[in-house]
Parts: structure tokens; C-alpha cells; sequence
């Protein structure tokens, strides 16, 4: 158990004969001891290949990795001390589910009725207990990305990499199962970077979220900072389900302040800003709107509902406002049909203005409320 | 759907058995042959009726060729040993060798990696002919001509690009995180190769053996030429049934007989390795 700390860690694979691919950037993080991560990613953005360098089976390209301290760039797998959940499983074949999960214990001279008990232990947490006497050709793959995980978890180690756990896995198994790995992980006090695809997934499961792209790491926060604070205009259209509404629009200067002015709404979408918004006008901006902030049935605007959907707890809206889509989100359910006209207000702590040409993020709503 | 109705059954047990012995007849012939006197054989027209005799196979263990009145000694036991000792290290040292190197092709990617791949593959493409001339010379010189480690380095040239490439192949169906996730755990890279990803190829290891065996058990010409008849393999031995005095077809036809048990007795028992693969299963990632 230790902190992991990645400093400006690149990775270049120069694949023969083809162009050199830089799967990961400058990648800078902090892991606090005891702290679960989720790294947080479309396909391809470079997660796994995060992973395989703290696990010694990639080479660092550029930069440093350390785990409780030590230095790991130069160890061998071996020495490092991490587990790892391997995408593609890999189980070892000829070994029953047992056997793989209790491998690392059994090499470790564990005393074998604590081996038993562990195993017993983590297969009921996994949900495999019925299928520990199978060989892993045997069983689905669902059952074998749990063996997998159990694999993982067994170990006392440092560190603990889990890379997308859950993917096979049904939405209701998910739910359960994630509560349990992470009540398992702290009950240890274990470290633990977890890779998924899934925003709830990561949001239920750890204590800070790394959201990643194109090889770069775009904001590393927790997950309500995400949420009410996204650093990019990027992080802004991943997170949150759905994502932030991201409309071109302009500073300008009105009577009682700044203001922000979105074009293609016509004059119908005018938001007042607080005067300690220190915004240049004519200053040219992304303007995001987060739908759970949009409150429909009174307010100054004027939309026109096409689509109303009750979801079993929540509406989700989609809104026009001079041919410009809006989503919003409302807790109950909203009396409008499609078609009608409706009154809706712009929380202020539900606007975020990004810069139109970095894409960085330049005033937030809830950061002047707060 | 399944066809359990016994004329179907019989349908395919009479297909089965003609193919069968369409394959087998030459070698049932040559079975045959050898349990004939020459004259038995060369009888017009052959009939299957004949009083079997064991002379055949008594001369060549004896090592006593007669044929029409005079005597000749002959190796052939001694030939039928070589052949063992030639073709089963050379197949261990290609293996010795082999199998690390078709590791790493699979594993690793470095400099002139495919280039070194390829170079040993086309071994396998130089007529060999071509080379025996000057390596004749060069064996003479260097003291090589005539001995067992001469002829299994040369053999090399068989059974090593053999075993490396479909070696190489197997290698790269295992996932290579099976392994990590052994080294993980603690273990060198020397016991992830032992323990998980020899065993996980083994299937293709003994196929590769096997075939590799075979071909340097029919090698002909590097032992004709770069040995004498006290290392020379029976392909080479057989020639001695060719006499001043005719043709010895009976102890030709036992010669083939006695040459192809040890080849066959390994076939056998390398099957148990070779259906293993299938048993196993799922080992692509
Ligand atoms: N061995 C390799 N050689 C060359 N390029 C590679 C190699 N491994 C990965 N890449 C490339 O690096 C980039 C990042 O890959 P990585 O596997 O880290 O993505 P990922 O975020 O884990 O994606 P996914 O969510 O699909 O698992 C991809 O563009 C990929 O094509
Ligand atoms: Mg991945």
C-alpha cells in the first residue's frame, strides 16, 4: 500500500515499418495511499497502455514512474509489487478457476488453509464460487473477467490495476459488484487505478476520476468537480449523462454587467453574468449550459419542447430555441406536450463559459455561487 | 442432424475402408514384398500367394547379402542406427535452439528481427547441391568429414528454420498477458518461459519435432556426400541393395519395412502431444 505518483510519464510504441504512436502525453498524477482512481477514456485514448507502463510490461518512453517512493522505472515486473486485472483476462489454461486465483498465494508459501479461506473469500465477492473447479475454457467469458478480477484482489500488493473489470458484466451485477470491490479495496486501505469506459462505473467507484484523451489527461478531479467544474471544453462534453449543452455564443457588454449572448438562439438566449465575471467583451466563447440546471416551467426564456421523456425518475427534455437543440433534465415529471411552447430559466451555478480557440475553461457558474 | 441408420453407417465404413486402401496399398505391397524371395516377386503375372520367408530380414540383421550366389556385407543395422542418432540431435539441438529463438521472434520486435527470420527460412529454399561442394571442402579441412557432428550440423539446415517458424506461429496465438500476469505474481522471465508459455505451445513443439524428425530421417544427399558408411543413415545404405548382380527387390521392400518402424513408433507416440492442443483450448487472447 503506497502512493503512485506519474511524472510527465510518454509513451511512444514505434511499431516496424509504421508510423511512431504516441498512445500517452506528458501524463502527470498523484495517487494519494488508499485512494481509488479511475482513468476515465473513449477507446484507444491510452489507458491501458498507463497501465502496462506501471506494471514494467511496456518500457516508459519519457519520464518517471514511482510507487511508495521507489522508483520503478528500471525494476522488472516482478519486483514492482502490483496486481493487475487484465483486459483479455488471461487466465492460465491447464489451471482450474482455483488455481489461477490462488497462484500468487500458493507461490508465496501461504499457509494453505488461509489460502483456502482467502480464495473462498474473494470468489463469493466476485460471485464465482460455483465455477472454481472449471477450467477457464469452460466457463463465460463474464465468468472469466470475475476469475480475473478475483485474480487481482487476492493479492496483497502495493498497488492494484484494474483494467475495465466490469466490461462483460450485465448493468445490475455491475452495480452490485462495484460497491463490493470498492468496500474491499478500503476495507484494506488498498491503492487502486481503475480503467473504464463508464462514467458511473468510475464515478461510483472512485475517489478521484483521471478523464483522458488522445493520449493526454484532461482533468484529474473528483467526481462532483467534474461535474460542477469541468476544466475543458472536452470534459465538458464527456461528462455527465447527458452532457453539457455547448452553444457558440459572445461576450458582451449589458446594462447591469457582462452578459453572454448566443447568436444562433436569436435574441431569445441572453444570460446575465455576475459583475465579477472579468470577461472582455466581444470575446468569443463556448457556452455550456448542464441540463440538470435548466429549470423548465418558469423564467425569462422561451423554448419549444420536442421531445418529453420520463425516464421512471427523471424527465429528459429536448428543448429548441430558434432551431438551437437544448437537452434539460428535470427531477419530476413536466407537464408539456410536444409541440407547446414553455418558460425556462438558466440556473447561474449551471453556466460554464470556454475559451472558442483553447477550449480551456473560463468562468464557471458554480464556482461564483460557492 | 445425424445419420445413425446402420446402411448409412455400413456407406461410411465401405468409403472409409476403399480410401483406406487406396493410401495403404503401396506400403501393404511393399509389406508384403519383404516377407518374398526375389523370385516370388518378379514372377509373371504377381500373385498374392506366395510361401512367406523371414530371409529377407535374417541377411539384413545379419548383415549378409546373398544374391545370385555371391555374399555381401552390408550396414544396414548399423545405417538404421545412425539415422536414429543423426536425426534425434539434430531435431534436440534445433530445439535447444529453436525454441528461444521462436520465442523471441514472437515476442520481441528488433533490429533486422524479420530479416534473421527470414534468412533461416530460406535455408530451406537453396538447393543443397549447391552448397555440399564447398562444404565438402571445408569439412575435410577442418576435420568435420565423416562424424556424427559434421552431418547434425549440417542438419541444421533442416530441421532448425522447420521448427523455428511453426514454433514462432504457436508462440504468437498464446497472449503474452498470460505470462505477465505470471510475472506479476513474482516470477522471472525464465520461469514465465518454462512454466506457461512452453507448456501452452507444446502442441506445436511436438508437431514441429515430429515433422522435423521425419525430414532429416529422409535426408539423402548431405550424408551421401559428407560421410562415409560408418555414419551414413539408411537412406543411403539402401543403396547397397542395388547390386553388380541385379536388384534385391525382397530385402529392398524389409530394408523400407525395418527403416520406417522407428519413425512410425515416434508418430505414435507424439499423438498424445499433438491432440493435446485441442483439449486445451481457448488459449488465444
Ligand atoms: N503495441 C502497440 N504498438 C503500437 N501501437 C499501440 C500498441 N499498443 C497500443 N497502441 C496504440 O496506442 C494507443 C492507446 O492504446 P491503449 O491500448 O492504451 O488504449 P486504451 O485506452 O486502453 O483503449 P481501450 O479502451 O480500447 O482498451 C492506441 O492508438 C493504440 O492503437
Ligand atoms: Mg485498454
Amino acid at each position: 500500500m503506497a502512493d503512485l505518483m506519474l511524472n510527465s510519464v510518454t509513451k511512444i510504441y514505434r511499431p516496424r515499418g509504421r508510423e511512431a504512436v504516441r498512445a500517452v502525453s506528458g501524463l502527470d498524477m498523484a495517487v494519494g495511499d488508499g485512494e481509488i482512481i479511475a482513468l476515465l477514456g473513449s477507446s484507444g485514448c491510452g489507458k491501458t497502455s498507463t497501465l502496462r507502463m506501471i506494471t514494467g510490461f511496456e518500457a516508459v518512453s519519457e519520464g518517471s514512474i514511482s510507487l511508495g517512493g521507489r522508483r520503478l522505472n528500471e525494476l522488472r515486473p516482478a519486483e514492482r509489487n502490483v496486481a493487475m486485472a487484465f483486459e483479455g483476462y488471461s487466465l492460465y489454461p491447464p489451471l482450474t478457476v482455483r488455481d489461477n486465483v490462488a497462484f500468487a498465494l500458493l507461490r508465496e508459501r501461504a499457509p494453505r488453509e488461509e489460502v483456502v479461506r482467502k480464495v473462498a473469500e474473494v470468489a463469493e465477492l466476485v460471485g464465482i464460487a460455483d465455477s472454481l473447479d472449471r477450467f477457464p475454457s469452460t466457463i463465460s467469458s463474464g465468468q472469466q473477467q470475475r476469475a480475473s478480477l478475483a485474480r487481482a484482489l487476492i493479492r496483497p500488493a502495493a498497488l492494484h490495476l484494474l483494467d475495465e473489470p466490469m466490461s462483460q458484466l450485465e448493468p445490475q451485477v455491475r452495480a452490485i459488484l462495484r460497491a463490493r470491490i470498492k468496500e474491499w479495496l478500503k476495507d484494506r486501505g488498498m491503492t487502486a487505478v481503475v480503467v473504464t469506459h463508464d462514467q458511473t462505473d468510475a464515478i461510483a467507484l472512485a475517489d478521484r476520476i483521471a478523464v483522458m484523451e488522445a493520449s493526454r489527461l484532461m482533468q484529474f478531479a473528483t467526481p462532483a468537480e467534474l461535474r460542477e467544474r469541468p476544466a475543458n471544453l472536452f470534459v465538458a462534453s464527456f461528462i455527465g449523462e447527458p452532457p453539457m449543452n455547448l452553444i457558440e455564443a459572445e461576450v458582451a457588454v449589458g446594462a447591469s454587467g457582462p452578459r453572454v449572448v448566443a447568436p444562433a438562439a436569436g435574441s431569445a438566449l441572453t444570460l446575465d453574468l455576475p459583475q465579477t465575471a472579468a470577461l472582455p467583451a466581444g470575446h468569443r466563447v463556448w457556452l455550456g449550459l448542464s441540463p440538470r440546471h435548466l429549470a423548465v416551467g418558469q423564467g425569462p426564456h422561451r423554448a419549444e419542447v420536442m421531445v418529453n421523456q420520463w425516464l421512471g425518475d427523471q424527465t429528459h427534455l429536448a428543448l429548441e430555441i430558434d432551431g438551437l437543440p437544448l437537452t434539460a433534465v428535470a427531477a419530476g415529471m413536466v407537464d408539456a406536450v410536444p409541440g407547446e411552447v414553455v418558460p425556462f430559466a438558466v440556473e447561474p451555478r449551471g453556466i460554464h463559459l470556454f475559451d472558442c480557440a483553447e477550449g480551456a475553461a473560463i468562468y464557471h457558474g458554480s464556482a461564483e455561487a460557492a | 442432424m445425424q445419420h445413425t441408420s446402420w446402411h448409412w453407417r455400413l456407406f461410411k465404413g465401405i468409403c472409409l475402408a476403399l480410401i483406406s486402401l487406396f493410401f495403404l496399398f503401396p506400403i501393404l505391397w511393399v509389406l508384403l514384398m519383404s516377407f518374398q524371395t526375389n523370385e516370388d516377386i518378379l514372377r509373371v503375372p504377381p500373385s498374392p500367394f506366395f510361401t512367406p520367408t523371414l530371409d529377407n530380414y535374417r541377411a539384413l540383421i545379419a548383415g549378409e547379402l546373398t544374391g545370385a550366389g555371391s555374399t555381401l556385407k552390408i550396414a544396414y543395422m548399423k545405417n538404421i542406427w545412425n539415422s536414429f542418432v543423426l536425426s534425434a540431435c539434430s531435431v534436440l539441438l534445433s530445439l535447444l535452439l529453436g525454441v528461444p529463438a521462436a520465442y523471441a521472434f514472437a515476442r520481441y520486435r528488433f533490429r533486422l528481427g524479420e530479416n534473421i527470420a527470414f534468412t533461416l527460412l530460406s535455408f530451406r529454399f537453396a538447393p543443397p547441391l549447391l552448397v555440399l561442394l564447398p562444404l565438402l571442402l571445408y569439412f575435410q579441412d577442418l576435420g568435420l568429414y565423416d562424424t556424427y557432428f559434421g552431418l547434425i550440423w549440417v542438419y541444421q539446415l533442416i530441421t532448425l528454420p522447420l521448427i523455428l517458424w511453426i514454433v514462432r506461429g504457436y508462440f504468437e496465438d498464446v497472449s503474452p498477458d498470460i505470462e505477465h500476469a505470471y510475472r506479476i505474481d513474482g516470477h522471472s522471465w525464465l520461469r514465465s518461459f518454462l512454466k506457461i508459455a512452453v507448456p501452452l505451445a507444446r502442441p506445436g513443439i511436438a508437431a514441429a519435432a515430429l515433422l522435423a524428425f521425419i525430414f532429416a530421417w529422409n535426408n539423402f544427399v548431405f550424408a551421401l556426400i559428407l560421410g562415409s558408411s560408418d555414419v551414413q543413415p539408411v537412406t543411403v545404405g539402401a543403396l547397397a541393395f542395388i547390386t553388380a548382380s541385379g536388384i534385391q527387390y525382397g530385402q529392398i521392400a524389409a530394408g523400407l519395412v525395418l527403416s520406417v518402424i522407428p519413425t512410425f513408433v515416434l508418430a505414435l507416440v507424439m499423438q498424445r502431444y499433438l491432440v493435446e492442443g485441442l483439449s486445451l483450448g481457448a488459449v488465444k487472447g
